[in-house]
């Protein structure tokens, strides 16, 4: 009797071993992901640059060659330019960084997708963006004067028909 | 790899040895891992389907449906939430404890391989249908596990969009990814049982359910589990904001802090060659095999019970191929043959009685054949001294037998203690070679072979062919199963089985069988 009450005992000492794991590491011990006092920007947009070596209108000769249905204004190269992109915080230079077009053909958009950690509190951004042949400068530029919460998530987008960069 | 297996070996050993103590050979968990997975796959569907009739699949309420589920009706819907979360937990517990036995037993190697190697799969499965699940709850922790599978994946070359562009914003995020979600975590479980059956496809007589007794006694477990601590979310999402501090589950998660100390890319890598290790383990190296058990045609009559009692459906029934007058016959397949010995053990042509004619039996391993088997009785019984000669038949997996050898005792080690006719405990005991007969194979539950201690005892019982015969006297049979590391338990059941022995009486002479007799005195009449 007394071997069987013991073996029960045992038994519950495994049961209570065993979902005691189960209920620890389900959630415990607890991760730190983000320090609490710091703020993320994320850079992240999808842009496709301009063609590489520009369009030009088709000759004559091309024309006569070209199916009526198949003839185009303009040729266009498929090959697409990478872009440069900067992000500057409090006039440090924080990312800077030229971007390929996707494809085989190169000719799909570039993509970016950054993160960057910064202490929460005002902070002066600057995104900047070439997407054309220019060798100097940028075509795009916008700035903002944010000041970061703990934790926040701050986006940076860009939209070329709405002017630029994005700040969300 | 034996340097990490031998310590492992034993420390499993040595938890079999006190869970056996505690909860009998029966209910050893250690000997359910697989069945304990099963049964907590169970679990998770049944409370899986309760909690999904509640569930939202929208941005905006499936944080809310949860929580309403999880506080309105505590007492039910929260139950299902919390046994969903730990079942699903303990899943991958009983997961990693039966790769890491298997492991550690060898059991993964040689015609094993099939079964370990289609293991792999199986945890990847079961870390999406995690993953998914985590995701759809929509709290803080989905919110981490959302972006950074995303981010994850968006590291692979092969997707045209980012797909953690979806959650940069609140306003991003679109309810049909819960709908995939939703889907994904209903249909990866699906193709999960797919595969779980693949899994079992080389294993006979697989187990699926545990002993009734375990499985409540588990149950009620993950039930007190789930009220006292049930299964909280953290918080509702909020993409403006960056999870800091979270309570992440690592029995689902222990990769996702890798990926803020290394890319996405390294860590793909880490865990494609990590699986690829896992999966090519059978071979590194590949097991050193006995020879397959042989058919000889001359003896067997398809009687089919060496296909009965096969272990990892090695050998099967086909239609006779020598004109015998016999339908079928049996058949091994090589590549599945664990070289046991069973197959013979259950053959009733395995009779070392036959003197006649050289003793063939219809299956044999090539290696260890009954004739030799039979020689070595004879050998070894024909040294024994005393009053109490006892002869111990080990198992080469089980308690290690050669040290028990003596004047009085002799040893003989086979592949697994079902490979042992019992006519020759009959034939040891009846023509007098040994006083005493102890069978000692592996320990009850952790049989290498599976069934070597399950068939041995229903042949002795007389419910399973062959039978032991009624003659012998069973107060001359010690069945003493140990494990490798019981090896003094043993020598000390053995040592008082020799002292019982010698105050035994002699036996009488066993009756000739009834229709002999009969025929015997209907010639004395004549």
């Amino acid at each position: 009797m007394l071997r069987r009450i013991a073996g029960y005992a045992g038994q519950a000492v495994v049961y209570a071993l065993f979902v005691a794991i189960l209920g620890y590491l389900s959630d415990s011990p607890a991760y730190e992901h983000f320090p609490p006092d710091r703020a993320l920007i994320k850079l992240s947009f999808s842009h496709g640059g301009a063609r590489k070596g520009g369009c030009r209108k088709p000759t004559a000769e091309e024309i006569a060659q070209t199916a009526v249905n198949m003839r185009r204004k303009l040729i266009c190269p498929r090959e697409r330019v990478p872009l440069l992109v900067e992000l500057e915080v409090d006039g440090e230079v924080r990312l800077r960084e030229s971007l390929a077009p996707t494809g085989l053909a190169l000719d799909g958009p570039s993509r970016i997708y950054r993160r960057i950690e910064l202490p929460a509190g005002p902070h002066r951004i600057v995104a900047r963006l070439r997407d054309s042949e220019r060798d100097q400068g940028f075509d795009f530029e916008n700035g903002i004067d944010a000041t970061l919460r703990p934790g926040q998530n701050f986006v940076i987008g860009f939209r070329a028909d709405l002017g630029g960069f994005i700040f969300n | 790899m034996d340097f990490i297996r031998r310590p492992l070996r034993h420390v499993f050993l040595l938890s079999e040895a006190v869970l056996d103590k505690v909860f009998g050979p029966a209910w050893n968990p250690l000997y359910h891992l697989g069945a304990l997975g099963f049964f907590h796959y169970w679990i998770v569907a049944v409370t899986g389907i309760y909690v999904y009739v509640f569930f939202e699949t929208s941005v905006s309420e499936a944080y809310l449906s949860v929580e309403a589920i999880t506080h309105e009706q505590w007492y039910l819907g929260g139950v299902m939430r919390s046994l969903h979360r730990y079942a699903s937990d303990a899943l991958v517990l009983m997961m990693a404890v039966h790769i890491l036995r298997e492991f550690a037993m060898d059991r993964y190697r040689g015609a094993r391989w099939f079964t370990w190697f289609t293991g792999v799969p199986i945890l990847w499965l079961v870390t999406i249908s995690g993953v998914t699940g985590y995701w759809l709850v929509w709290d803080m922790l989905a919110q981490y596990v959302a972006v950074t599978t995303s981010e994850w994946l968006d590291s692979l070359p092969i997707f045209g969009e980012l797909i953690a562009g979806n959650f940069l914003t609140p306003d991003s995020l679109d309810s049909r990814f819960f709908t995939l979600m939703v889907f994904l975590h209903i249909a990866v479980p699906l193709i999960l049982l797919l595969v779980l059956w693949i899994h079992l496809q080389r294993v006979s007589r697989p187990k699926i359910n545990p002993p009734r007794g375990l499985a409540v006694g588990t149950f009620i477990a993950m039930l007190a589990l789930a009220l006292v601590k049930p299964a909280l979310s953290q918080g509702p999402a909020d993409l403006a904001s960056v999870p800091t501090v979270l309570g992440i589950d690592w029995f689902y998660l222990p990769v996702y802090p890798l990926l803020d100390v290394m890319s996405g890319q390294s860590l793909w890598a880490l865990v494609l060659i990590a699986s690829l290790i896992l999966a090519v383990l059978p071979w590194m190296p590949p097991m050193r095999r006995r020879p397959a058990a042989e058919v000889h045609l001359d003896n067997c009559n398809g009687c089919a019970r060496c296909v009965e009692d096969c272990p990892f459906n090695a050998l099967s029934l086909v239609p006779r191929t020598d004109g015998a007058p016999f339908s079928h016959e049996a058949k091994v397949d090589p590549k599945l043959c664990i070289s046991c010995g069973i197959c013979a053990g259950a053959c009733p042509t395995s009779m070392p009685f036959r003197r006649a004619t050289p003793l063939v039996a219809g299956i044999e391993l090539p290696d260890l054949t009954m004739a030799t088997l039979r020689d070595r009785v004879d050998t070894a019984t024909a040294a024994l001294q005393g009053d109490a000669r006892v002869l111990v038949f080990g198992c080469d997996y089980g308690a290690p037998v050669r040290g028990l050898a003596g004047p009085g005792t002799a040893v003989i080690s086979l592949p697994c203690i079902a490979m042992l006719p019992p006519a020759y405990i009959d034939y040891a005991l009846s023509k007098s070679r040994a006083d005493g007969v102890v069978l000692a194979g592996c320990r009850e539950g952790g049989c290498n072979a599976r069934f070597g201690q399950r068939w041995t005892e229903a042949r002795l019982a007389g419910t399973r062919d062959p039978h032991l015969r009624a003659r012998v006297p069973r107060r001359r049979l010690l069945v003493a199963p140990a494990g490798p590391a019981d090896r003094r338990k043993l020598a000390a059941e053995v040592a008082a089985f020799a002292a019982r022995l010698t105050s035994l009486p002699a036996e009488e002479p066993p009756a000739p069988p009834a229709r002999l007799a009969a025929a015997v005195d209907a010639t004395k009449e004549a």
